[in-house]
């Protein structure tokens, strides 16, 4: 399982990478950790004939506490930098565990958090927390830059709004405002498998202990991160109760998904899912909000 | 005192060479002006060839040639066959079918091979591939098994009148009569599925042929290196003594390695032949589940005679048997399920028909169980639906069924894949059973543990399985002893190793009879040029039959060293004992000589010596079992479910393994740990799927899910109970295969015991969340 | 051949340069080209680990990724960590343990280890587990891997 040749480059910065991807379009194709694109060619399910390779580009990997609290990372840093860092691990659980359940070790090493959100699997936890967590990306080429919501970013199964002239070079996260919780729920066949269905979800309570803000999307759910706009309408202003988190996990699961079925799962088994995992993704964020 | 190393638990004499990367695997072979090859395999699983262009693969750079069939002209023949049906089964029908090297006309399965690239790199040759044009005439495609006997089915072979591959009919007793004796009859039809073998390395050859020296040299991945060899001299034209083969260190096998000759085996030594080049071939892991042997399919439609106190008197499966495109292996598989339905029961009545099937699938040879899998798991759901349906415990319905400790040796009369009677030599299955039971606490946790854990609303179960295992089947292996002038002790034999440790298991028999330490026993196997007699690594038959030839091997330079020290010692033999590398009189140590010195004796450069002299302490020996042994064993489980989820936890593993004498016991714990998780992966994560198209849905390890780390419980258990084979003098049976074997069955059990609130009945396997949801849904 | 890229990398501390074609991967440039035929190639689509090597200490799949991506970087393969006069006290332990039979799959598992071990010199029976959960065994269980790693932390904590 060789691939196919093709003409290589190895800029050290952002500006020449962006020239190259200028030059060759859509015959070429950045490389980021290499873990999703470099089995595709091996298999010759990809054969991009231009590859250019970031890994060199040392500008792109960092991680900055951003504006209010929130965090800065550049699309190169990887997987295993970000779960080890502090600022991670103390302000940003979600995205911790999110990384905690990517893959494997050695994936984890290589794997970058630009390269996973690129590659717009709707099966990736960084692609699903991205949206749960209303992340920002700056997206870069030669002619400028632009800011494009996580939500708007995805815009199909492996397919994003990226241009092929452009790069997605720093994601922005903001943090949990204070009475928040948060949830991360996925089942997979093998523990490090894909999930067969995941869901993340957020929740900030009010003074009284009611739901301000519920944010939760689905992943392996549809084409893309599937947000149920429906489930955090209900949960708007209401007292956590068991009843609530049934009929919003049903809501969710029959209203606001649209999983396909392969050979691990069906439709109706991972509609299932995505039932059983938003109630207890629900149950559990809003323990964490009342602990908080 | 001599020291005792059978039943040590020695560490491993390869272990160091493995560890830092010195090991010879078939792909570490380098040889100057080595070619490199790539198949172009069949897309389609059913289709005829209209045209083959390899014009533009020919004409890519770095090409050295690309062969189809019509280019190897008279050299090109189908495979031979490997194993015949039993003379001895009455009334059996078998069809013989076999694989080609390259496909002629008519593709009978996808992944089969049309072309072969040979270039400077593996990546040319690919590139290659990809520029050749077939033109296929897609033919209707047969891939579900009882579809494949209808009158109106489209046709495998078509020079057969059905896709019937093999009929035969075995029959103990008189079922029909017992049948009409019995208090309650059981019926239900099961549905067991294929699963690979998936050895961390695949398959390969390196395939040489020295123009001048005239002498073909193979490497390959295989179980069986003297059939190989065999058999290419045959078909190249050459004497056995002009082809060496050799299987060095070997990633894993687990089966489809034994199956000879795969058409990669047919075609790359051709090839080197035709080009006067070293070839190269390594399968990668795509090629490998579809050009690599995979096996289970089955589908049985079973009966159960019983008295309403739970008594068997009578047990009849008919069942089909995938055998894929063709069959090489004749009834092998079939026969070893036949011989394991009845268990280790006394079942005095019993009927099974098998009819082998055809079908637009690669083909179908032993994997890790070989048959026995499928036979033990319609006896134990069966026993368990008995059980259910009669309001009898599942541990009582199983005890007053076995065969007693003293009804050995017991004969189920049937027929073997070895062509023997089914004769049952040794055991003590009420024992190994209770040691399970005790083992996994199986009384304390049914009355009082599993009550309070379904009280806080935990679906937790509990299992135990007990199983046979036929194994250390013939016809022989055999062995070469010598100690060398520097004290080593030199094994030879012509079996192959894949991670067993037959270098140092044999070198612990070889050790206990001539008192060398373990690391001074140097073996040597896989090699045709050092052993060229006996037949491969299979059937759970190396500390068995090799074992035994080594013993024979090694008991014969034993005799030679005391008759010899005897006359150097002036000492008679009753006196002598050898210990640490050398002879002497038993409990003096300063009287003695060491075994090479002796050694050196024994080959002497000048004089004469007597009629019948042998030089050197070196001895050959051969060991042809009778019939094969039986192994056995009791396995149980504790699992937690997820009703919800479908995700399950296995809190608890025991594995009770009777395998006769132990020779190295970690060794053996070693073999049960990885069939355990082999057929965890069986039971709950493996399974090899097909679209109605012969296409094979996940072929790749991202999505045929081999265990992990995290899915293996925390600890297997191990427990062992002996009772020696009385078959042969060491009293060994075979372990190799035993922690597949049961594990479905278990499996399928503590499932159903945990979830007990849903009705439902676990009829096939493998299993999975989905298919476990649906069950539930259906319930 | 057009297209070949100058390498120059350092593995298990001895620098090479290379001409090699930018598809080149890793894992056959290690095992054919510089002969160090330790490292095992299983899949080539980055599932079973035994492929891994360490990228600048870091345990990385050598299928996943070109040879040309680890220009300037240190390499370390099975052969790094240890010889038949001495090995990695990892290397013993397996040994001791029966950490490996067929031993395919092994040398994946101990640059995964080595690397893993420096990072986290006491770990518990599930870190163990989670770190080499991305190496497939199929024929230990794993059960006596993870023994050989409660063995190896022991001794390389009392040394």
């Amino acid at each position: 399982m060789k691939p196919p040749p093709f003409e290589y480059f190895a800029p050290t910065s952002v500006d020449e990478a962006l020239a190259h991807l200028t030059k060759y379009g859509y015959d070429a194709k950045p490389l980021a950790g290499g873990q999703s694109l470099i089995p595709m060619m091996n298999f010759r399910l990809a054969q991009p004939s231009v590859l250019v390779d970031l890994n060199n580009i040392s500008e792109l990997a960092y991680i900055r506490p951003g504006e209010s609290g929130g965090v800065s990372l550049g699309a190169m840093i990887r997987h295993k930098t970000v779960g080890s860092d502090s600022l991670i691990v103390d302000r940003f659980p979600l995205v911790h565990e999110a990384i905690k359940n990517i893959g494997t070790p050695q994936i984890r090493t290589r794997g970058t958090f630009g390269g996973s959100l690129s590659h717009a699997d709707p099966s990736a936890e960084l692609v699903t927390i991205s949206v749960v967590l209303n992340g920002q990306f700056r997206l870069l080429s030669q002619q400028g830059e632009r800011w494009v919501h996580a939500n708007e970013f995805f815009t199909g199964s492996f397919s994003s709004i990226l241009e092929p002239d452009e790069l997605l070079v720093e994601i922005k996260l903001p943090v949990l405002p204070e009475h928040s919780g948060w949830s991360l729920q996925e089942v997979a066949r093998r523990h490090n498998d894909f999930a067969l269905m995941g869901v993340a979800a957020t929740v900030e309570l009010d003074g009284d202990g009611s739901c301000k803000q519920a944010r939760m999307v689905f992943m392996s759910a549809g084409d893309r991160p599937m947000e149920s706009l429906q489930a955090e309408e209900i949960l708007k202003g209401q007292k956590p109760s068991l009843e609530l988190f049934q009929a919003v996990s049903e809501k969710a699961s029959t209203s606001d998904i649209d999983p396909g079925g392969d050979i691990h799962a069906s439709k109706e088994f991972r509609v299932h899912l995505a039932k059983v995992l938003s109630q207890r993704a629900l149950q559990e964020a809003f323990n964490r909000a009342r602990e908080n | 005192m001599a020291k005792k190393f059978i039943g040590e638990r020695v560490r491993r004499n390869e272990d160091a060479r493995l560890l830092t990367g010195q090991a010879l695997f078939v792909d570490d072979i380098e040889i100057p002006g080595m070619l490199h090859a790539a198949f172009k395999r069949s897309d389609y699983a059913h289709a005829r060839i209209l045209s083959i262009n390899v014009s533009a693969a020919r004409d890519l750079p770095g090409v050295h040639a690309v062969y189809t069939a019509a280019d190897m002209g008279e050299d090109w023949a189908p495979g031979p066959p490997l194993v015949s049906p039993p003379p001895s089964v009455k009334d059996v029908t078998f069809y013989s079918r076999r694989q080609a090297p390259l496909v002629k006309d008519v593709i009978r399965h996808a992944g089969e091979t049309l072309a072969v690239v040979i270039a400077e790199s593996r990546y040319i040759a690919e590139d290659a591939v990809d520029e050749i044009l077939v033109e296929y005439d897609p033919l209707p495609v047969v891939s579900d098994l009882e579809k494949a006997l209808s009158a109106d089915s489209p046709l495998v072979h078509d020079d057969l009148e059905s896709n019937l591959a093999a009929h035969l009919n075995q029959q103990k007793g008189d079922y029909e009569s017992a049948k009409k004796q019995a208090d309650v009859v059981i019926q239900r039809r099961f549905h067991l599925d294929r699963g690979a073998a998936v050895a961390m390395e695949n398959r390969g050859i390196v395939a040489h042929w020295d123009e001048k020296a005239k002498q073909l040299t193979i490497w390959d991945t295989t179980q069986a290196p003297i059939p190989i060899r065999n058999g290419t001299a045959s078909r190249l034209g050459l004497s056995e003594n002009q082809v060496r083969v050799i299987a060095p260190f070997i990633g894993g096998a687990f089966g489809p390695k034994m199956m000879m000759f795969y058409p990669e085996e047919m075609l790359i030594p051709w090839v080197s032949v035709q080009l006067c080049r070293p070839i190269k071939w390594i399968e990668d892991r795509r090629e490998n589940f579809y050009a690599t042997t995979s096996e289970r399919e089955q589908v049985h439609e079973v009966e159960i005679a019983l008295t309403k106190d739970g008594h068997i008197l009578g047990l009849k499966d008919d069942f089909l048997h995938d055998t894929g495109a063709f069959d090489p292996y004749g009834l092998t598989l079939p026969l070893n399920t036949q011989c394991h339905l009845m268990g280790p029961y006394n079942i005095p009545n019993f009927s099974s028909q098998c009819t082998a099937v055809f079908t637009n699938k690669p083909i179908v040879t032993p994997v890790r169980g070989a048959g026995r899998q499928q036979g033990i798991y319609i006896i134990e759901r069966m026993l368990d639906i008995s059980a259910a349906e009669l309001s009898i415990d599942p541990t009582v319905i199983r005890k007053m069924n076995f065969i007693p400790p003293d009804a050995f040796p017991f004969n189920n009369t049937i027929v073997d894949q070895a062509f023997t009677p089914l004769i049952l030599d040794s055991g003590n299955f009420v024992a190994v059973f209770e040691k399970a039971a005790e083992m996994i606490g199986y009384e304390k946790f049914v009355k009082e543990e599993q009550p309070r854990l379904r009280a806080s609303g935990k679906h937790v179960g509990i299992a135990l399985t007990p199983f046979i295992e036929t194994t250390g089947v013939g016809p022989y292996e055999g062995a070469r002893v010598q100690i060398e002038t520097n004290g080593k002790v030199n094994v030879v034999t012509g079996y192959g190793t894949q991670g067993q440790g037959h270098f140092t298991m044999l070198a612990q028999i070889v050790s206990e009879q001539l008192g060398v330490a373990v690391q001074n026993v140097r073996v040597v196997t896989g090699d045709t040029a050092e052993f060229h007699w006996g037949t491969g690594t299979f059937a759970s038959r190396g500390a068995v039959v090799m074992g035994n030839a080594v013993h024979a091997a090694a008991s014969g330079v034993r005799k030679k060293v005391l008759k010899l020290a005897s006359k150097v010692l002036s000492t008679p033999e009753e006196e002598l004992e050898l210990v640490d590398g050398v002879v002497r009189i038993a409990d003096v140590p300063d009287r003695s000589i060491s075994l090479g010195e002796l050694s050196g004796l024994a080959n002497p450069l000048r004089g004469a010596v007597d009629p019948g002299f042998e030089p050197g302490l070196e001895s050959t020996d051969y060991f042809g079992p009778q019939s094969g042994t039986t192994a056995s064993g009791c396995h149980g489980m504790i699992l937690e479910v997820d009703p919800e989820t479908m995700m399950v936890e296995i809190k608890r593993y025991v594995a009770v393994e009777d395998c006769g004498r132990v020779i190295n016991p970690l060794i053996v714990e070693g073999q049960i740990h990885g069939g355990v998780s082999m057929g965890l992966g069986n039971a709950y994560y493996e399974k090899l799927q097909f679209d109605e198209d012969g296409q094979i849905l996940n072929a790749s390890l991202a999505d045929y899910l081999i265990v992990t780390s995290r899915e293996m419980p925390k600890k297997v258990e191990t427990g062992h109970w002996e009772t020696l084979s009385p078959l042969n003098q060491l009293g060994s049976k075979g372990v190799g295969e035993a922690g597949a074997i049961p594990v479905p069955a278990l499996f399928a059990q503590a499932l159903q015991n945990a979830l007990f609130d849903h009705k439902f009945e676990i009829l096939e396997t493998p299993l999975s969340p989905n298919r476990l949801f649906e069950l539930l849904q259906a319930s | 051949m057009d297209n070949l890229f100058n390498l120059s990398i350092t593995v298990n501390g001895v620098l090479y340069e290379r001409q090699v074609e930018p598809r080149l991967l890793l894992s056959d440039f290690l095992r054919h080209d510089l002969g160090l035929t330790g490292t095992h190639v299983g899949c080539e689509h980055g599932v079973c680990g035994a492929c891994t090597i360490q990228f600048d200490s870091q345990p990385a799949r050598s299928c996943l990724m070109f040879a040309v991506m680890a220009h300037g970087h240190r390499i370390t393969t099975v052969e790094g960590l240890g010889t038949l006069e001495k090995l990695h006290p990892l290397q013993e332990a397996f040994k001791e343990e029966h950490g490996l039979q067929c031993g395919f799959c092994t040398p994946g598992f101990l640059t995964t280890l080595t690397s893993f071990l420096e990072e986290n010199p006491d770990p518990t029976e599930e870190e163990i587990r989670e770190a080499v959960s991305g190496n497939l065994c199929r024929c230990t269980g794993y059960q006596h891997i993870i023994g050989s790693v409660k063995l190896a932390a022991e001794k390389m904590r009392t040394n």
